[in-house]
């Protein structure tokens, strides 16, 4: 015998927006969205419910009761995504959950409410449950889905129906509480049949001559004659395998076939959601009871197992086995979609190429640490420090063009160096300057070039850039910091090397 | 007469053969290969062609040595890396600024930087990247390495044919590794009565120490308009023979 329990959140989306919003508690709001060519009100606060603004009101007339009104935009995937978030949730009350859109959930609670002392404890837990998290609730419990839901809509009697009680439980409630459509509920109201009682015990072929199979149906549902679908939600798996051994494994290489056969299997898993992990983590179980762990990321969603082996490879010397392992599970915490391959990145003939490279860049920072790899992109600033930003991922691309008509070193030094210069007059070329113990005299230059300070950015100086060349031929981009000054000397620093 | 003429035929063919043995493609009848816009100095390698697959060393002494070993390595990549292809750039403490790579035909956002924090990983990371051939050119800073390291090097650029640049700023001692090619550049001083003011294009004393099977020789060079010319004052045009293999 099955145990139903309905869940009706009656006002879903309007909890959700004062969750999200609690600025809104107290005052009317609506959601609304558009619908040929006007804006219907689709959910109504308790405040506006009260004004008589109804969903399925245009919003002008909703606007008319009520002019200072709050309107919200309405999501149409909303309630479902509410929902189901809400089902997985309710998985705590029983492994099979459904949603029933449009505002509530059925739980399969055959032989789960034992464990809460009783159906009434059952119930309550889970209405206080969800009422501390700010949700209306009504609960109640049947032995069909369909005497379930309409008790928790019609009815204000005690939400338990004891088992085979249907019938007398529907018995003084509308024929809305049958689940019907529109049409026949209007032909109801029309001949008098306010209560379900009136009807329920004519004969099936009256009814269906007069309502339709559907009605005879959706009474068969609810009393438990015919079976109701019933389709559960599933939670999304978490990419996980686990691979016991026989007897303990104390070898790297035993390790490593470990470490290629869950690979396997995970990338299998992987490649049929069309997903690509991000992050692996090894956990390694000894029989000592300790637990070892290693991880590893990808700079791009991968699903190839020899590219995460080769990156687990570079750890399993971490591993210490001691008296052996005898369980590895291995678990894909992070996980995204795998990009299409004809994604082109920097019109490279073949995508393949790509992912090789972005290999190569896993393997590297795997094993010399993170922040290793760098990659520039040109940037909107003439402070020379600022001009280039970094890339966040291989994919990205320029926005600007490369400047070439600046004349910039090869080499810059991270921090300017200070230099000592005798320069004739302001606004000259130095003649000559000592830098690290030798004497350069300058035979050629070019500039002042004059970069400021961003003052948007940061504070400071501005900087007169010169390139200048030596005797030797050494070419050096040296500045003065500031303007010149009679009474300060200025002061003179070397940037960077020209090829 | 005859039998000398076969001879000498049998020893271009045999000279070939060695050349393509270790790496070196003759050109191919029709097919035009890059020339890396290097001129003259092509005639120093073997049968006028760059060695692409193989390990080229540079070596610089001081930082104006390294800025300008560090502009022809960039203007060298460029020639390689065309319109599509990647560079991988390995090094501990770089100086390199992305921004001034630009002016080589480089463009800086298709060059990787790897900036390792330890110099024990600098050869593991230049054998990685030179395995991936979805590069077009690997360069690494590295200091010092051995025979047996670079010959490792070596291999791994003639399986992948991904061309590797060594940058060694002022080694210990300048050992013989199994480079292709052992380059020295240093700046030139631009021409003294030069009418236009300013220092101008880069010039480079371009010296090949060393290169296999082929001429060693010293030009200087300028860096114009995205090809290598013979400066026009030949004054210090020196070119010397030496014997070395």
């Amino acid at each position: 015998m099955k145990r139903y329990v309905a869940i009706w959140l009656r006002h879903l989306l309007v909890d959700r927006v004062l969750l999200t919003r609690p600025e809104l508690e107290g005052k009317p709001f609506v959601l609304a969205t558009r619908e040929r060519n006007r804006v219907v009100v689709e959910a109504s606060s308790r405040d506006a419910l009260k004004l008589g603004i109804e969903a399925g009101m245009v919003l002008a007339d909703a606007r008319a009761v009520q002019p200072d009104l709050e309107v919200l935009d309405y999501d149409l995937a909303l309630p479902e995504k509410l929902l189901r978030a809400l089902a997985e949730w309710a998985i705590r009350y029983s492994p099979l959950v459904a949603v029933d859109l449009p505002d509530g959930l059925i739980l399969d609670a055959t032989g789960c409410a034992h464990l809460w002392g009783s159906e009434a404890a059952y119930l309550k837990d889970i209405a206080t449950r969800l009422k501390s998290s700010g949700y209306d609730v009504r609960t109640a419990m049947a032995d069909t889905i369909g005497t379930a839901w309409a008790v928790t809509r019609y009815s204000r009697s005690f939400p338990i129906i004891a088992p085979g009680e249907q019938l007398s439980a529907l018995l003084p409630l509308p024929p809305h509480a049958l689940r019907l459509e529109a049409p026949v509920i209007e032909k109801m109201q029309k001949l008098g049949l306010y209560q379900i009682k009136s009807f329920i015990h004519m004969p099936p072929s009256v009814l269906r001559r007069r309502f339709g199979q559907t009605t005879l149906d959706q009474i068969g549902k609810a009393l438990g004659t015919i079976h109701e679908a019933f389709e559960p939600v599933r939670p999304a798996e978490p990419y996980h395998e686990r691979l016991s051994s026989l007897e303990p494994i104390q070898t790297a290489a035993g390790i490593e076939i470990a470490i290629q056969k869950l690979l396997e299997k995970l990338c299998e898993r992987l490649v049929k959601d069309g997903k690509g992990a991000r992050q692996a983590v090894l956990r390694c179980y000894r029989i000592d009871g300790e637990i070892q762990q290693v991880q590893i990321g990808t700079s791009g969603p991968s699903c190839s197992a020899s590219h995460m082996f080769k990156l687990f490879e570079l750890r399993v010397a971490s591993i210490e086995p001691a008296l052996g392992i005898e369980l590895f599970v291995m678990e894909a915490p992070v996980v995204e979609p795998l990009a299409n391959a004809q994604e082109a990145l920097w019109d490279l003939n073949s995508g393949n190429k790509i992912t090789r490279i972005a290999e190569l860049i896993d393997r590297l920072s795997a094993r010399a640490g993170s922040g290793v790899i760098h990659r520039y992109l040109p940037a909107q600033h003439h402070w020379p420090e600022r001009a280039i930003t970094e890339a966040t991922s291989l994919t990205d691309q320029p926005e600007i063009e490369w400047r070439t008509d600046q004349h910039r070193p090869v080499q810059l030094l991270s921090e300017p160096e200070r230099i000592i210069v005798s320069a004739p007059v302001p606004d000259y070329p130095p003649m000559l300057f000592r830098y690290k113990g030798d004497i350069h005299r300058i035979k050629k230059a070019d500039g002042p070039n004059r970069i400021e300070q961003e003052w948007w950015i940061a504070d400071g100086l501005h900087r007169d850039y010169y390139a200048v060349e030596d005797e030797q031929g050494g070419r050096y981009w040296i500045f003065r910091l500031g303007h010149y000054n009679e009474e300060l000397t200025a002061e003179w620093f070397i940037h960077g090397f020209f090829a | 007469m005859e039998t000398a003429l076969k001879k000498s035929e049998l020893v271009a063919r045999l000279r070939s053969d060695i050349l393509a043995l270790q790496g070196f493609r003759a050109p191919a009848l029709g097919v035009k290969h890059d020339d890396f816009g290097l001129g003259p100095v092509m005639k120093a390698f073997p049968q006028g062609v760059f060695p692409r697959v193989g390990m080229h060393e540079f070596i610089s002494e001081s930082a104006e040595q390294t800025a300008a070993t560090s502009g022809f390595m960039a203007a060298l990549a460029g020639k390689m890396m065309k319109q599509d292809g990647l560079c991988v750039w390995v090094g501990t403490r770089r100086t390199v600024y992305p921004f001034g790579l630009s002016q080589f035909g480089v463009s800086p956002d298709r060059v990787i930087f790897v900036d390792l924090k330890k110099d024990k990983d600098l050869l593991w990371a230049i054998e990685e990247a030179l395995k991936c051939d979805a590069l077009s050119v690997v360069v690494g800073e590295i200091k010092e390495l051995n025979l047996t390291e670079s010959r490792r090097l070596q291999l791994t650029v003639e399986e992948s044919k991904v061309t590797g640049l060594l940058h060694r700023v002022s080694p210990r001692l300048s050992n013989p590794i199994a480079a292709v090619c052992r380059w020295r550049i240093s700046p030139l001083p631009g021409v003294e009565d030069q009418i236009l003011p300013g220092i101008g294009f880069p010039r480079w004393q371009v010296q090949i120490e060393k290169v296999r099977n082929g001429e060693p020789g010293s030009w200087p060079l300028e860096f114009r308009d995205g090809t290598f010319e013979l400066t026009s004052d030949s004054v210090s045009f020196h070119q010397y023979v030496s014997k070395v293999g």
